[in-house]
């Protein structure tokens, strides 16, 4: 440990370390891009880890550094002992681009990561400071990378062909040249599956959803928040227990109930079910925020002689436009993406939501790219209504719901 | 003279708590409606011996045709019952015959009664079929067209296996049986535990991560968020074509960067696929506890690490000793409340494997008795069991919460 401790021995093994990151990150975006095969060699990715750590010790400039990096680089990959491994069709362009690319990646990380690193004995304050600055950058390009490489895969995925596809797994480039037929899977779809209808179907559920989650949920939370009566503290904490109830328990005897009252197959019976399986989250979410209100404006409005609905619909729902615009983004969200009640509840395929169609696509005879493109269709509205109002979502999740 | 302070409810009070219960009823009636009483028919179909099949109801199923040639017509009435085993009592089959219809010698049981037609089978057993002729004597064209018309009528009471009173214990023995109830206990355990710890170390480290400001946080924070925030069919789909063994890019990549020599059944593979799930599982809800744990982080007063570097703790002392303390409270709540929702989950495994492969968990096994075995009892059965482990699980959790009230 105390060797660890010390300027020669701490840069080059992060350095190490942290080339190993850079290579593999290197070698994956190469890949996705080209499709041509690149693959990290240990002793490579080691070797000049360690050089390139050691030699940030001695305060080059970062081009210096990165110049130095890439000399390197370029000399094992002359003698066949690179860092970066290529098949036999990479190009020589492309095999430019890699060593540009690997000698950027390597090089600037580890200056910053070694930059209050002195040479000498290292105090455990500075050992400490770039351990943790080489597991920030670690965990950046982590947790990106995990994210992004699904939704990339889907994606591209759906404007491919499945010739294509079977020909090279790792072939994500576009083919320009297609034109319009990439989207072709899009436009079968629409055209052929239906998807136009299930759009509208999900978009109609969610929203009504919504609403009547809503409308059942801003008395109940407030009459938890505000009103004294016995029993109070009983539903507040039964709401809680509700939504732990698995959902797959409920489904079973709802299936029953809907075979035989003929509700079963149809968009009123999901329309009947959903909001029920929302309004224990909204009810609990609200009172939260309610809660936090200042009592005394609502009791100047009774004062003044407002009624007690009267000072929720004047005084209460005004004042909590931010709380209902969080729950009903969770709500929609929750509905949009609801996939069991859907998948056991509808048969008909003209009666679809967005969900139980994609899983119609799963069959053998349906090309991989449909099933990718409707998950597509089914991610967009979502990721985009997501993204216009992260804030209010973030601060909904939080607010009291832990449900997934 | 002192005035005694007024007891018990005044009407104010009344009127305050008539008020609360009336605007929780709507919420309360359908919560009752919706989960209550579907809880409670779990555990009444439980100890039933219901099949898929017997959800539709048992009854006698009339149909009538006008057959023959002119001069030799007759009405034919086909009665049968939609069941092959279960009884029928006090089947009668009544119809109203058009003006213009003469008809000639009945068969039994039938009778007319003006123009009112009916037959009396009486009791039917199951897979009964028969067939009654009523020969016409005289019939017009109207009269013709207007028999197929009017539908018969045929009542008849059926014994209801869902409402009768015959009971089992099979249900609950087929679920216990032999060793496969307690794989799958420990596949769910396995699952539950690993996941939700997973997913908490990957929120904590996230958490770390973004709890400083810069530029393109707010991008970073939305960006992480995707995995919860996309349908489960989307993403769960996504993972089954990326480590498809033959078209999958991550086996394609594998293969090129020397780690495996050939294609691996991700999927498909015993322990492998436990594996899988659990780590999607993590990748799906780190999102979630990323972001609780983040809203912690940020109300932590900083006047305590100005402390600590006054006193020359180093980083990793402050997270162990400030950081790490202080969300504690925050950290078991999630623990609990995930564990609950990993136990709970469905979805997933069912898209990702199907529960094949040694993914079985107990909510996936209430799906597959039920409806691939057909036998909602055993599916009701082991939902049971899912309720009280769940029952359970949340008797802790209202321990740490009351504990935790914090969050």
């Amino acid at each position: 440990m105390r060797l660890l401790r010390y300027g020669y021995v701490t840069a080059p093994v992060l350095g190490a370390l942290w080339s190993f990151v850079a290579a593999v990150t290197v070698a994956l975006t190469m890949s996705f891009v080209t499709g041509d095969g690149f693959r990290p060699s240990a002793a490579g990715v080691l070797v000049l880890g360690a050089v390139t750590g050691a030699l940030a010790l001695l305060r080059f400039s970062g081009a210096a550094l990165v110049l130095a990096a890439l000399g390197l680089e370029a000399l094992g990959h002359w003698a066949g002992l690179g860092a970066l491994r290529t098949s036999g069709q990479v190009s020589a362009a492309e095999a430019g681009v890699m060593l540009v690319l690997l000698a950027l990646a390597v090089a600037v990380p580890i200056r910053v990561i070694l930059r209050d690193c002195p040479a000498g004995a290292l105090s455990r304050h500075e050992f400490e400071e770039a351990v943790i600055r080489f597991l920030t950058g670690f965990g950046y390009v982590f947790f990106t990378a995990i994210v992004i490489i699904p939704f990339y895969v889907m994606v591209m995925t759906s404007l491919k062909s499945q010739q294509a596809l079977l020909q090279n797994p790792l072939d994500f480039s576009i083919e320009l040249s297609r034109g319009w037929g990439l989207l072709r899977s899009y436009r079968e779809l629409f055209v052929d599956f239906g998807f136009g209808g299930y759009l509208v179907t999900s978009f109609v559920v969610s929203v009504l959803t919504v609403l009547i989650t809503l409308l059942f949920s801003i008395p109940g939370a407030y009459a938890v928040a505000r009103l004294r009566f016995r029993g109070r503290a009983v539903i507040g904490r039964s709401i809680l227990l509700i939504y732990m109830v698995p959902m797959i328990v409920l489904a079973l005897p709802i299936y029953i109930a809907f075979s035989m009252t003929g509700l079963r197959n149809s968009v009123t019976g999901l329309i009947m079910i959903y909001p029920v399986t929302t309004i224990p989250v909204a009810l609990f979410m609200l009172q939260g925020y309610f809660r936090g209100l200042p009592a005394e404006v609502e009791e100047a409005g009774l004062m003044d002689g407002l009624s007690r609905l009267a000072v929720i619909w004047k005084i209460t729902l005004p004042l909590s436009l931010p709380a209902l615009a969080s729950v009903s983004l969770y709500v929609f969200m929750i509905a949009w993406n609801e996939f069991l009640l859907a998948f056991m509840l509808l048969d008909d395929p003209s009666k679809f939501t967005l969900t139980r169609g994609i899983a119609s696509l799963n069959s053998s005879e349906i090309p991989r790219q449909h099933l990718m493109a409707g998950a597509v269709i089914a991610t967009v509205p979502i990721m985009a209504l997501f993204l216009g109002l992260e804030r209010f979502m973030t601060k909904g999740l939080t607010a009291g719901s832990v449900k997934g | 003279m002192a005035v005694a302070p007024p007891q018990g409810t005044g009407p104010l009070q009344k009127r305050e708590a008539r008020l609360a219960w009336g605007l929780l009823f709507p919420t309360l009636f359908s919560v009752a409606l919706v989960v209550v009483l579907p809880l409670l028919s779990i555990f009444w179909i439980s100890v039933k011996p219901v099949g898929l099949a017997d959800l539709r109801p048992t009854a006698p199923i009339v149909r009538k045709d006008l057959r023959g040639k002119t001069g030799d017509q007759r009405i034919e009435y086909r009665l049968r019952n939609s069941s092959q085993d279960a009884p029928i009592s006090s089947v009668v089959l009544s119809d109203t015959l058009p003006a213009g219809v003469e008809l000639g010698a009945l068969p039994e049981p039938c009778k007319l009664n003006g123009r009112k037609l009916r037959c009396d089978f009486g009791d039917i057993a199951g897979g009964f079929r028969t067939r009654v002729k009523l020969p016409v004597v005289a019939i017009d064209e109207a009269a013709a067209n207007a028999i197929e018309k009017t539908a018969p009528v045929v009542t008849g009471s059926a014994d209801n296996i869902l409402t009768n009173l015959r009971f089992t214990t099979e249900n609950f023995a087929r679920v216990f049986n032999g060793s496969e109830f307690w794989s799958v206990l420990g596949v769910t355990l396995f699952y539950s535990v690993f996941g939700t710890v997973g997913a908490l170390v990957m929120g904590l480290f996230a958490a770390m991560l973004l709890n400083k400001s810069f530029r393109g946080q707010g991008i970073l924070r939305g960006l992480y968020l995707f995995p919860y925030v996309a349908p489960v069919i989307a993403v769960a789909f996504t993972w089954i074509a990326l480590f498809d063994p033959f078209s999958g890019s991550a086996n394609a990549l594998l293969v090129q960067m020397g780690v495996s020599a050939g294609p691996i059944n991700f999927f498909g593979d015993r322990p492998l696929a436990l594996i899988m799930v659990t780590v999607f599982e993590i990748w799906r809800y780190f999102p979630l506890s990323f972001l609780f744990i983040l809203a912690r982080m940020q109300s932590i007063d900083t006047d305590m690490y100005e402390a600590a570097d006054m006193d020359g703790a180093s980083p990793f002392q402050k997270f162990r000793y400030l950081s790490l303390p202080q969300l504690l409270g925050i950290l078991s709540v999630l623990f609990l409340l995930r564990f609950i929702w990993t136990f709970n989950k469905f979805d997933d495994i069912f898209l990702l494997t199907g529960g094949n492969a040694g993914t079985r968990t107990l909510t996936v096994n209430v799906y597959e008795q039920a409806f691939a075995i057909s036998n909602i009892g055993a599916g009701a059965a082991v939902a049971v069991v899912v309720f009280f482990c769940l029952l359970l699980f949340s008797v802790f959790f209202f321990k740490v919460l009351s504990r935790e009230e914090g969050l």
